[in-house]
């Protein structure tokens, strides 16, 4: 090894500390675009994966009651490959040991080979065999959770029929990741399962032999999905169809592609802002750092070394620092991406994973890493080759300060010497101060950024279970009853109020615009489930007429005023012209409301309700779902505090383990930037301490000069820092929405509080990591003359 | 010591302001052990201007550091008006130098962030009995420059900043390390000039490190050091004025 080469590890090994919080930064912005690319990524290609090897369909459609042979002419619209016909219904089941109702999706199976589309992963057990109308195969969270095992036994009301079924086998499905009960927001693996059944026994239990009420198909590649659901739809209309849907908008599908795109963007937007972030300030710390050789490149060049030789000396010294922080980023991205997967797929039960990164992320990563290191480290030496070498080994010259500003003020007697040195310093070197500002300030707002997604999905559920949902539980009903039906209800033990709806599947157009929904018909006397406009504002639904969520309206272009066309998919299937009366913000989904006597009227049906929300006495709750479940007219249960339980627990797993991630790096970085600052503070200025201490300052004297420019600098950070953590906030939010979420803008201000502190914290030990440099300061060595 | 005594000038040694007595200095770098100074008796005398001469590594430096409270004794004594310093505690040792010493070096380290007044009134701020920074800029002929940052003032200005700022706070001791070693011999006399009219006026005990022997010729009493040990010391009968000095 030659001496240069030598010096240069030597270098390094002396500059460790340095070189580690460095690479330290360096690996926060790259770890963070691996982990959040490469979690992405494998989500997406385990779920193509799962999806193409279990066949899950590409059009899904409901209909009332259509002829086996209808089949075969489905088969035939060009462009489907296959076609399974099916039973589909809802009833309510009776868990063992379990009290409330449990809502289950009874769904038909061929007897003994299973289905052909939307394949069972089979976990345990077996399928269902012919002439045992008794079997049924659960889906596997569902059975988990309530602790079911092969050979048990759970009743559900079947049309009406009470059954006990025994449980056969467990399994999962890709028409299934996202196990969403009707009504529910999160799903809730105790108080819905899918139940599948042999296709005999569950079309002789409703009637439905040589008939189904769901088919499933999938296209040929390149067959475009909307021509084939309008065609369907012209088979399946005088069948009682209620819309065929694609596969991007069947329900578990849907919520898996949105919980995607949020990935995305948060997978894109932060870790850009991160990376970028962490590439800028890494080049000026180098570019300091190098600055502080500058004796040192004097002396090569007095030696003969050319220009490259040396400036190839040091960008290998900026290489072994960027490139050990990239590779630690690299590992530790991928580390944290593979967590980070499996927990989801904990989640999605993915029967399996797929977690082969590509190398897209982590070259992205390195190379701007790498290159901004480099081109940090090549202004430095550049502007210490420019000068003659026996300049460049002097010590520099003094810089030269100016009296300006406050300080040439008659305010500038209001600051002793110490504190003078400490402003003029920063006003001197404002590339350096700006980069301690922009350190902080990153830190602080990347936090704020994190935590808010607590306060947003907090206000989230303020106004959804509390503001909007007032109702204790709210069970829907097997098909429309008349209004009698609620009168049932108000009489069962513990009922303090009954408050009937009606959702219908509709298909709303506006010009060329469509969009597949449902309108729920609600009273506009409504205090249990209310119209809830995020501003406040309770609507009463009018007379007559449409109240679109604001979302709905702006993709179909309407505003108050104007007319959409309502097409019915159920019953007489009418298509309506009706004009928007009101619009309201919400955040979740797309719903649209109208006065529930107006519907049925346009529905040309005598009044009547779907479902029906109750308030409750707490304490007669078991009763109450004792006969519930015994009722054959209930479809389905869901409970509001379950709802809020499980929107916590999800959103928990998922949120959370991304908030601490996210802390950890902006703590990363703020001591990488305040401990890196610092330190070449010292070292550049270390001769004018040393000078102080020999003059009588004591240790607390020079601390508060060196570090009073970091406090001064991290306090101008601090608000700034939160300014722009509510713009990030911001940021995000816009990017976060999706059709299905829109999250609020809520910074509550324990999250300023907490990011504040969290970075003094981290700002306080960098600068006590220093300190202890400070107080074993060489005083003789400022004496030491060359001799 | 008995020798030594006969060379000191009359006077008791009651006033003498620093005493050393068999001072010695070990320094161990990894294997090499350096002795820098092997028992080394000095008195300084109020009012007196002393200049310690010798070779580089002779030890004067080492002197003048453990004497300002920089560094401590291996072994020895080392006392200020009859106070131990090799005692203290670095708390002690701050405060010492706070209130009883000015250093002036050879590359002057003037705060370059702070104006020559500034740099002054950062000594005066935290001393004792200081006098005003006017007052000691105008003690070394820069009454007209003090609101010069040190980058706009030519070397043998900065220098002489450096003294007022060491004089500022009415020193017992005043310690200058080469204090002309960067300058030209007309910066440096005029440097000279400065800290003799503030050893004469202020009375001010002043060591002073050279190379110069021309120098010596303003001292009362010249030192030379040589390994570690002082080899001679000369009375001047009369001390020149730094103004009537060449090199």
């Amino acid at each position: 090894m030659n001496a240069l080469n030598r010096k240069l590890f030597r270098d390094v090994w002396r500059l460790r500390g340095q070189g580690l919080a460095i690479a330290l930064v360096v690996a926060s912005g790259v770890a963070v675009l691996v982990l959040s690319l490469s979690t992405m990524e494998a989500l997406r290609e385990t779920m193509d994966a799962y999806y193409d090897r279990y066949r899950f369909a590409h059009v899904f459609a409901g209909v009332k009651r259509a002829p086996e042979r209808l089949a075969d002419r489905i088969a035939a619209i060009p462009g489907v490959q296959s076609v399974e016909t099916r039973v589909v219904e809802f009833s309510v089941l009776d868990v063992p040991g379990f009290d409330e109702p449990v809502t289950g999706s009874l769904v038909s199976i061929p007897e003994d080979d299973g289905p052909h589309l939307n394949r069972l992963v089979l976990r345990s057990g077996r399928l269902v065999r012919q002439g045992k109308s008794d079997e049924v195969v659960l889906n596997e969270p569902f059975a988990e959770a309530h602790g079911l095992q092969l050979g048990d036994t759970l009743d559900a009301i079947i049309n009406g029929t009470k059954r006990s079924l025994r449980v056969v086998g467990t399994a999962l499905s890709p028409e299934h990741i996202y196990v969403l009960g009707p009504g529910a927001l999160m799903p809730d693996k105790k108080r819905y399962g899918i139940l599948w059944m042999g296709q005999d026994a569950l079309a002789g239990a409703y009637d439905l032999e040589g008939a189904f009420n769901d088919v499933v198909l999938t296209l040929m590649r390149g067959a475009e999905p909307q021509d084939v659901i309008d065609r369907l739809d012209t088979l399946l209309d005088r069948y009682g169809g209620v819309g065929a849907i694609a596969r991007k908008n069947q329900i578990s599908n849907w919520f898996l592609t949105n919980e995607m795109q949020q990935m995305r963007t948060m997978a894109t937007v932060l870790p850009s802002i991160f990376l970028t972030i962490a590439a800028f300030l890494t080049n000026m710390v180098l570019s300091r750092l190098i600055a502080t050789e500058r004796s040192e490149i004097g002396l090569m060049k007095a030696f003969g070394y050319g220009t490259f030789a040396i400036g190839w000396h040091y960008l290998k010294m900026v290489m072994i620092i960027a490139g050990l922080g990239i590779l630690i980023g690299w590992l530790f991205g991928a580390w944290l991406g593979r967590f980070n997967t499996q927990t989801y797929a904990e989640i999605y039960r993915f029967p399996f994973l797929l977690y082969r990164p590509s190398p897209m992320a982590f070259m992205i990563s390195g190379l701007v890493s790498l290159s901004s290191a480099m081109l940090g480290a090549l202004i430095a030496v550049r502007a210490a080759i420019n000068l003659p070498p026996a300049e460049a080994m002097r010590p520099p010259a003094p810089p030269l300060y100016r009296n300006r500003g406050l300080l040439a003020t008659g305010f500038g007697g209001w600051f002793d010497q110490s504190t003078r040195m400490i402003l003029r310093q920063m006003v001197r070197w404002p590339g350096r101060s700006l980069v301690t500002i922009i350190g902080i300030a990153t830190t602080v707002s990347v936090m704020i950024m994190t935590l808010q997604w607590l306060d947003s999905i907090d206000a989230l559920e303020v106004t959804q279970f509390q503001d909007a949902q007032r109702q204790t539980l709210m069970v829907s009903l097997t098909d429309a009853k008349s209004e009698d039906a609620r009168f049932a209800f108000k009489h069962m033990p513990g009922v303090l109020a009954v408050e009937p709806a009606r959702g219908v599947t509709v298909r709303f157009t506006s010009g060329l615009r469509t969009h597949r929904g449902s309108i729920e018909g609600v009273l506009p006397t409504a205090r249990l489930q209310v119209v809830f406009d995020t501003s406040g504002r309770v609507i009463a639904v009018p007379d007559d007429g449409l109240v679109l969520s604001s979302v709905l309206a702006a993709k179909l272009e309407v505003g108050r005023g104007d007319s959409v066309t309502v097409k019915v998919l159920e019953g007489r299937r009418p298509e309506l012209t009706l004009p928007v009366v009101d619009i309201f913000d919400t955040y979740i989904g797309t719903p649209a409301y109208m006065h529930l006597d107006a519907l049925n009227r346009h529905l040309r049906e005598p009044p009547s309700l779907q479902t029906v929300s109750l308030f409750a006495d707490e304490n007669d709750l078991p009763s109450l779902f004792a006969e519930l479940k015994e009722n054959p007219s209930v479809a389905g249960v869901v409970l509001r505090q379950a709802a809020i339980d499980m929107f916590n627990e999800t959103l928990g797993q998922t949120v959370l383990i991304f908030v601490w991630i996210f802390i950890g790096f902006a703590c990363t970085l703020a001591i990488g930037i305040v401990y890196n600052g610092a330190r070449i503070a010292l070292s550049e200025r270390g001769r004018e301490l040393a000078t102080l201490r020999v003059l009588g300052f004591g240790t607390t004297d020079i601390t508060y000069i060196l570090l009073g420019e970091v406090a001064i600098l991290t306090l101008i950070g601090l608000p700034l820092g939160c300014l722009l953590g509510t713009g990030l906030c911001w940021v995000m939010n816009t990017a976060f929405a999706t059709e299905l979420f829109r999250v609020p803008l809520v910074i509550e201000a324990s999250t300023y509080g907490f990011s504040v502190v969290f970075s003094v914290v981290a700002t306080v030990i960098s600068a006590a990591l220093v300190q202890r440099r400070l107080s074993r300061l060489d005083l003789i060595a400022v004496l030491k003359t060359r001799e | 010591m008995a020798e030594a005594a006969e060379k000191q000038p009359a006077g008791s040694i009651d006033q003498a302001t620093l005493t050393t007595r068999a001072v010695t200095k070990v320094y161990r770098t990894g294997d090499v052990v350096v002795h820098a100074l092997r028992g080394v008796d000095l008195d300084l005398f109020e009012s007196e201007l002393v200049v310690l001469l010798g070779p580089s590594g002779s030890g004067k430096s080492t002197l003048l550091n453990i004497l300002g409270g920089l560094d401590v004794p291996t072994e020895g004594d080392v006392r200020f008006r009859g106070t131990d310093l090799a005692a203290m505690t670095p708390d002690a040792l701050t405060r010492y130098r706070r209130d009883h010493v000015g250093f002036v070096f050879q590359f002057y380290n003037l705060i370059p962030s702070l104006t020559a007044k500034e740099n002054v009134a950062l000594v005066t701020e935290i001393a004792r009995d200081p006098m005003t920074p006017d007052d000691a800029l105008a003690l070394v002929g820069l009454a007209e420059r003090m609101d010069h940052f040190p980058a706009q003032l030519s070397g043998g200005e900065q220098q002489r900043v450096a003294i007022a700022r060491a004089v500022a706070k009415r020193p017992e001791i005043l310690l200058c390390d080469e204090p002309t070693g960067a300058l030209d011999s007309e910066t440096g006399i005029q440097v000279l000039e400065a800290i003799e009219y503030v050893n004469r006026e202020v009375g001010t005990t002043t060591a002073l490190i050279t190379h110069n022997t021309t120098i010596s010729d303003m001292a009362d009493r010249v030192v030379s050091f040589s390994d570690g040990l002082i080899v001679d010391v000369a009375i001047n009968k009369e001390r020149r004025h730094a103004r009537d000095l060449h090199w």
